[in-house]
């Protein structure tokens, strides 16, 4: 049976775990600072020596973290892309600004591990020569912006933080910025601006990535909180051990946070791709099952933005066979691994490892026009296919949830949201484009079924409208069809 | 009145001001601050900040105008945020908005968020909070409340009549 696996997760829900210094360092907190900073240069086999903080870069690399906020980028790779020439100040920034729908992992390593993420953090920045660094968490999370500042004022006393750090002359501070209320400043060049202190709107890339011009165009490092977390993880077990967990290329723990239709949502870490979604949906020890009575319809399965599954779909897998060579094998969708590659492979993202559950109950029709007016709200305006774009793709899907809906709508849609993803600043246009053409093209027989629907109801009275119509917010436009 | 920050927030922001190499990085904390203390930003916070930061007013207000959670008015004492978000959705947020809105007297189909007229609540829905497991969700004011219910939220508004 799979079991999860508690690296990250391993105090924060115990009994009598508080977010206080002294409790976190009952259980072994700072260690692997102190470690981290006590290491001597490394020789290497050809002669060379590294220096500790070169060391630790090479081992982050080495250990195969990938980001966990979304992209699955390399962590290692990501530092080593920093510009350490330039003469500039290198910033490091923990993106705590969580706002992915289906998200809310971060939110208990936030919340009642705060120290977990600061050692975390010191140690890449020390790494990374880094003096000054920022939270910057959710303008949402009041409470946890709080505690990281209690947490930070603890380090600080302990010499942990501050001048001189542990003895060694390594100067950091950190400081936690809170965000206003805007999920674009999730996205990492949005998030600069934000700090700078002006609109979160995105930067133009390439040809400049935050690693060479980012925090006043000065060499920066965004990394996810859950990713910083890792790098303790990674100097406790060393790079070798770090990377035997999950499956090649896809190393180490995630926290998958999963909600909807399931009998236990909730946060499960796992060993990243020893764990199939099915097994995530219906083991006792994960999600447990549907409702009763009823059957499993689709899954959204990396936060709001990824495309959705549906059930029943089968994919080609790349499958390394016993001879090492790649052969394509069937795999249906509650046998895929939960992982970065299996997720890409089956045409969809495992993205901030959020998996919404949808059963027989819901119209999928009612669930995107939910997912729509997301994104046409939190566009930030910047660019126009996303801005008119988005709003356009939400008010097609309200016709369609409110009764004046049309047959043509599956293919107006899936028009717009082409002529958004790939026109856009950032990501944020795929983000709106890819629920809408995946659920349009998965589920067209439903949005077709329900424009012709409605425009049979309106040949029948015309001139009359659904009395929800005006009311994109009516309880009454659930989102139960049956 | 004329506007004005008590010396010890003043003082709080300048400490803040600190942090950053650039003071115009200080605004969105500023903001809050003012928010938090005034209850709203007021075209005085905006002029007062620009001023400390040594910016133009433009350069504040469009952060007003652009991040969901400042705002240009006074709001209710108990401000509600029911999340709309898939999720909260799936598990009746929808239906609990509704509710709240129809036992404060509001209109319970209006889009945007609601005050009641004794300044009391405030009702507003808001995108994802971030804490989809525990659905549907509530932050009052800065306390987020899980799985809310029928009872749960007839108890917030209780004590929110008190407050």
């Amino acid at each position: 049976m799979p079991e999860p696996f508690k690296l990250i997760l391993k105090n924060l829900d115990e009994p009598g775990f508080t977010p206080d210094i002294g409790c976190y360092q009952r259980h072994g907190g700072y260690e692997a600072l102190k470690r981290a900073l006590a290491m001597p240069a490394r020789d290497l086999p050809d002669g060379k020596k590294l220096s500790p903080q070169e060391a630790l870069r090479e081992d982050v690399k080495a250990s195969g973290l990938r980001g966990r906020g979304g992209a699955g980028f390399s962590a290692g790779l990501k530092w080593s892309f920093v510009d350490r020439r330039s003469g500039k100040p290198i910033y490091l920034i923990c993106n705590a600004d969580e706002s992915e729908p289906g998200t809310f992992k971060d939110r208990q390593i936030l919340h009642k591990d705060p120290h977990q993420l600061i050692e975390g953090m010191i140690l890449s920045c020390w790494a990374n020569d880094v003096k000054l660094a920022y939270i910057y968490i959710r303008g949402e999370m009041p409470v946890a912006a709080k505690l990281l500042n209690q947490a930070l004022k603890e380090a600080r006393a302990a010499g942990f933080l501050g001048k001189n750090i542990l003895g060694t002359g390594y100067d950091l501070e950190i400081h936690v910025h809170r965000g206003a209320g805007a999920y674009i400043c999730g996205e990492e060049t949005g998030l600069i601006e934000s700090l700078e202190g002006k609109r979160a709107y995105p930067r133009i890339k390439p040809p400049y990535f935050p690693a060479v011009l980012g925090l006043y165009m000065c060499p920066t490092i965004v990394n996810n909180v859950e990713t910083l977390c890792h790098v303790k993880h990674i100097v406790l077990m060393g790079p070798t051990e770090y990377a035997k967990l999950g499956t090649p290329n896809n190393t180490g723990t995630r926290i998958v946070s999963l909600s909807g239709d399931v009998q236990k949502p909730g946060y499960y870490e796992i060993q990243v791709g020893r764990v199939t979604l099915g097994e995530l949906i219906f083991d006792p020890n994960f999600g447990g099952g549907l409702k009763p009575g009823r059957t499993l319809k689709a899954i959204i399965p990396g936060g709001s933005s990824s495309k959705v599954l549906k059930a029943g779909e089968v994919f080609k897998l790349n499958r390394k066979g016993a001879d090492g060579q790649m052969t394509k094998v069937d795999v249906s969708l509650l046998d895929l691994p939960y992982d970065f590659d299996s997720l890409q492979q089956a045409g969809t993202m495992s993205g901030s490892s959020a998996v919404i559950v949808l059963d027989d109950s819901r119209s999928m029709v009612q669930t995107l026009g939910n997912l729509s007016e997301f994104y046409a709200h939190e566009s930030c305006g910047q660019c126009t296919p996303c801005r008119e774009g988005a709003l356009w793709l939400s008010k097609a899907t309200h016709r369609l949830c409110n009764g004046e809906g049309r047959k043509a709508d599956a293919d107006y849609l899936t028009h717009i949201a082409q002529n958004i993803q790939g026109r856009t600043i950032c990501a944020f246009g795929e983000a709106a484009a890819w629920p809408v053409l995946s659920f349009v093209k998965k589920f067209r027989d439903e949005f077709e079924a329900q424009g012709a629907a409605d425009e049979a109801a309106q040949a029948k009275s015309p001139g009359t409208s659904s009395p929800k119509s005006s009311d994109p917010h009516s309880a009454a436009g659930s989102l139960q069809t049956h | 009145m004329s506007f004005s920050v008590p010396a010890s927030l003043e003082a709080e922001l300048d400490e803040l001001t600190t942090h950053y190499p650039v003071q115009r990085s200080a605004s969105l904390m500023f903001l809050h601050a003012l928010q938090e203390h005034f209850g709203y930003i007021s075209k005085d916070a905006v002029e007062w900040t620009a001023r400390k930061l040594g910016l133009q007013p433009i350069n504040v207000y469009e952060l007003v105008t652009f991040y969901p959670m400042f705002r240009q008015e006074p709001l209710g004492k108990t401000h509600i945020k029911v999340c709309r978000t898939l999720s909260c959705s799936l598990a009746g947020s929808a239906e609990l908005r509704e509710r709240f809105c129809t036992r404060l007297g509001l209109d319970p189909h209006a889009h945007a968020s609601q005050t009641t007229p004794d300044g009391q609540f405030t009702v507003e829905f808001v995108e994802c909070l971030a804490s989809c497991g525990t659905a549907p969700v509530v932050l009052v004011n800065e306390d987020l409340h899980h799985k809310v219910g029928t009872a749960e939220a007839d108890a917030i508004l209780k004590q929110g009549q008190k407050a």
